[in-house]
């Protein structure tokens, strides 16, 4: 029972993870490899306003993250990845410099250690089956399940939605019908960097507020996109939920330095198995493969 | 209003040299030769001058390492499109291996450091190999996790000394040795490798990056290509990894670390990617800076980085592309 309901909050927190990541690269075909820089940053920037101005309302300064986060995002794309577009090779180093210059600028900032933490949304446990589970893991599963309905719902049933549905499909036609594509790609990277945003203010009050966090974050969400096959909703969902699953009976049955191999493995397997991941389209399968 | 533009045209000793008339005469053979004469001779000068300085002489070791790493990247990344994040688990696998023998087995380290790097490249290779069928960004995001990986192996099995590494490795005979081989290890592959990415293989594996499944449909094996090709780099970096291990007499999991990452991608970006001199070049710039900066700690990373965001977005093309086009061409002005 243990197993089953942490490995469902894992999953849960696996998808949240990796939301921000399958949805940027879906639309506009670029690998934000800052995406685990921009979780850690909206920590931080919560932990800040939280700490020096006393008194602050939690709310109001995780409102302040994820648009900080959101601006960010669409400033790394309108300054750095506009002028790299389709150069693959520039792109990922571009994406993975800057990501890394966040994460050890912020390292040797200061932060490390044990003393960022947020707080809980609302502390205390609850009994289910027989399992204690704190509160915030239950807001994580709830929250995680809504966000996906909203995504959902935003993608089909709204015009910028659609239009990034569109660029997404066929980038060409797309823009002969007028859509720019790139606004949809700075509203796309916005959106995903919010969504890395959101994901850190769910997960980080469990923990610590650590730079290695972020590296994790990056890992593991790109471990879900390819084994769920990149820009599939479905696949990533199910993917997180096997990869979930594996990590909680690894930490159960092993140890939790395994945490990763299980990752590195299901990837290995995934792409000898199905290259072109579990719900992935031929179209990436010539892409990858 | 006079529109003017600028034009760009070889110079005619460029020209010239192409051809069989460039053994005709002392001037022509001197444009050939200058620029690499230049780059073997101050190289290997190099530990004499710094006999003034010695606390230099292992920086420029380090500094020579890099630049085999960045050879490696900029051969991976730009003839046969395989961008690798993770160079530091070739660095890690050559420096434990190499360790390993000459600790454990007490093999001589002119043994030791060969057989580590065959040997080290073979593993790299079979690790590497489940993911080859993949591209671009899906290859670089699997090779960035290798290090990490094998970071946590070691620690979580406690093996080859755990978190506190192996000891007591032989140092160098003599500090020219030390110099000497990774000065003519370096310029042999920098040489070698120009030589091979022109030969018949080398434009095979070109061809892989270009347009894959053209190389597919003439009979040619993909998957051999790009194993052949990570051989190589890797047989460079297991090198660079073993000499790091009896350069410091010590193998831990430092080896696996970030720097041995970044730094060479750093030095490819900045020097010119695609020169494969280039990839020297901007480690021969960049691992001093480090030194350099050494006082600032992890900040140092944010620094490459920042340098790394600059070149790619301003100067894509790197110095090394800049210095051969300002070489061989001259500008000038005509009207339109």
């Amino acid at each position: 029972m243990e197993i089953l309901i942490y490995g469902i909050i894992n999953s849960v927190t696996l998808a949240l993870i990796s939301l921000g990541f399958t949805l940027v690269y879906s639309i506009s075909r670029l690998p934000n490899f800052a995406h685990g820089a921009l979780y850690i940053t909206t920590g931080y920037i919560i932990w800040l306003f939280l700490n020096k101005f006393e008194g602050f309302p939690y709310p109001f300064a995780i409102f302040i993250g994820i648009a900080i986060t959101c601006i960010i995002g669409a400033l790394i794309y309108r300054f750095i990845l506009i002028r790299i577009r389709g150069m693959e090779i520039s792109e990922i180093i571009a994406t993975y410099a800057i990501g890394l210059a966040i994460l050890e600028g912020l390292r040797w900032g200061g932060l490390r250690g044990m003393t960022f933490t947020l707080p809980v949304f609302y502390p205390g446990t609850v009994e289910i089956f027989g399992v204690s589970i704190d509160y915030q893991r239950i807001i994580i599963v709830i929250v995680g399940i809504c966000t996906f309905i909203l995504l959902y719902l935003f993608t089909h049933f709204n015009k910028i939605g659609l239009a990034l549905r569109g660029i997404a499909q066929d980038e060409r036609a797309a823009m002969m019908l007028g859509i720019d594509s790139d606004t949809t790609a700075i509203i796309s990277l916005a959106i995903g960097s919010g969504l890395a945003g959101f994901a850190a203010i769910l997960l980080l009050p469990l923990g610590n507020i650590i730079v290695e966090a972020g590296y994790n974050v990056l890992i593991f969400a790109i471990a879900v996109c390819v084994i769920g096959g990149l820009g599939s909703w479905a696949g990533t969902v199910l993917a997180s939920f096997i990869i979930g699953f594996a990590q909680i009976l690894t930490e159960a049955f092993l140890s939790t330095h395994y945490q990763m191999v299980v990752a590195l493995l299901a990837i290995i397997i995934t792409l000898l198995v199905k290259p072109s991941g579990i719900f992935g389209k031929q179209k990436e399968l010539e892409e990858r493969v | 209003m006079e529109m003017m533009r600028k034009e760009r045209i070889d110079r005619g000793i460029k020209v010239r040299t192409e051809g069989i008339y460039a053994i005709s005469a002392m001037k022509e053979i001197l444009y050939l030769l200058g620029p690499r004469l230049l780059l073997i001779v101050g190289v290997l000068l190099l530990p004499f001058f710094l006999e003034l300085a010695p606390y230099w002489k292992r920086v420029i070791n380090i500094m020579f390492v890099y630049s085999l790493l960045a050879l490696a990247f900029d051969f991976l990344a730009n003839y046969v499109g395989l961008v690798c994040l993770g160079g530091a688990f070739f660095v890690g696998v050559g420096g434990y291996l190499s360790a390993i023998f000459n600790s454990y087995f007490h093999i001589p380290i002119y043994i030791s450091i060969p057989l580590a790097t065959i040997l080290g490249a073979i593993f790299c290779t079979l690790t590497i190999l489940p993911c080859l069928p993949l591209r671009g960004v899906y290859f670089a995001i699997v090779t960035l996790m290798y290090p990490l990986l094998a970071t946590r192996v070691i620690e979580a099995l406690n093996i080859l000394g755990g978190t506190n590494g192996i000891t007591g490795i032989a140092s160098f005979p003599h500090e020219y040795v030390e110099q000497y081989a990774v000065i003519f290890v370096m310029l042999i592959c920098l040489f070698g490798m120009r030589r091979f990415v022109n030969e018949d293989i080398g434009l095979v594996i070109r061809g892989v990056k270009d347009n894959d499944q053209a190389v597919r449909a003439s009979g040619i094996s993909i998957t051999y290509m790009k194993t052949l090709a990570v051989f190589i780099a890797s047989l460079m970096c297991c090198f660079g990894g073993a000499y790091i291990a009896h350069l410091y007499m010590w193998a831990g999991l430092s080896l696996f670390a970030l720097d041995f990452s970044i730094i060479p991608i750093a030095s490819v970006v900045i020097g010119g990617g695609g020169t494969l001199v280039g990839a020297v070049i901007g480690s021969f710039i960049l691992v001093p800076l480090s030194e350099f900066l050494r006082f600032f700690g992890t900040f140092r990373i944010v620094i490459y980085c920042a340098l790394l965001t600059t070149f790619i977005i301003l100067k894509s093309e790197g110095i090394m592309v800049y210095l051969q086009r300002k070489y061989h061409q001259f500008e000038r002005w005509v009207k339109v």
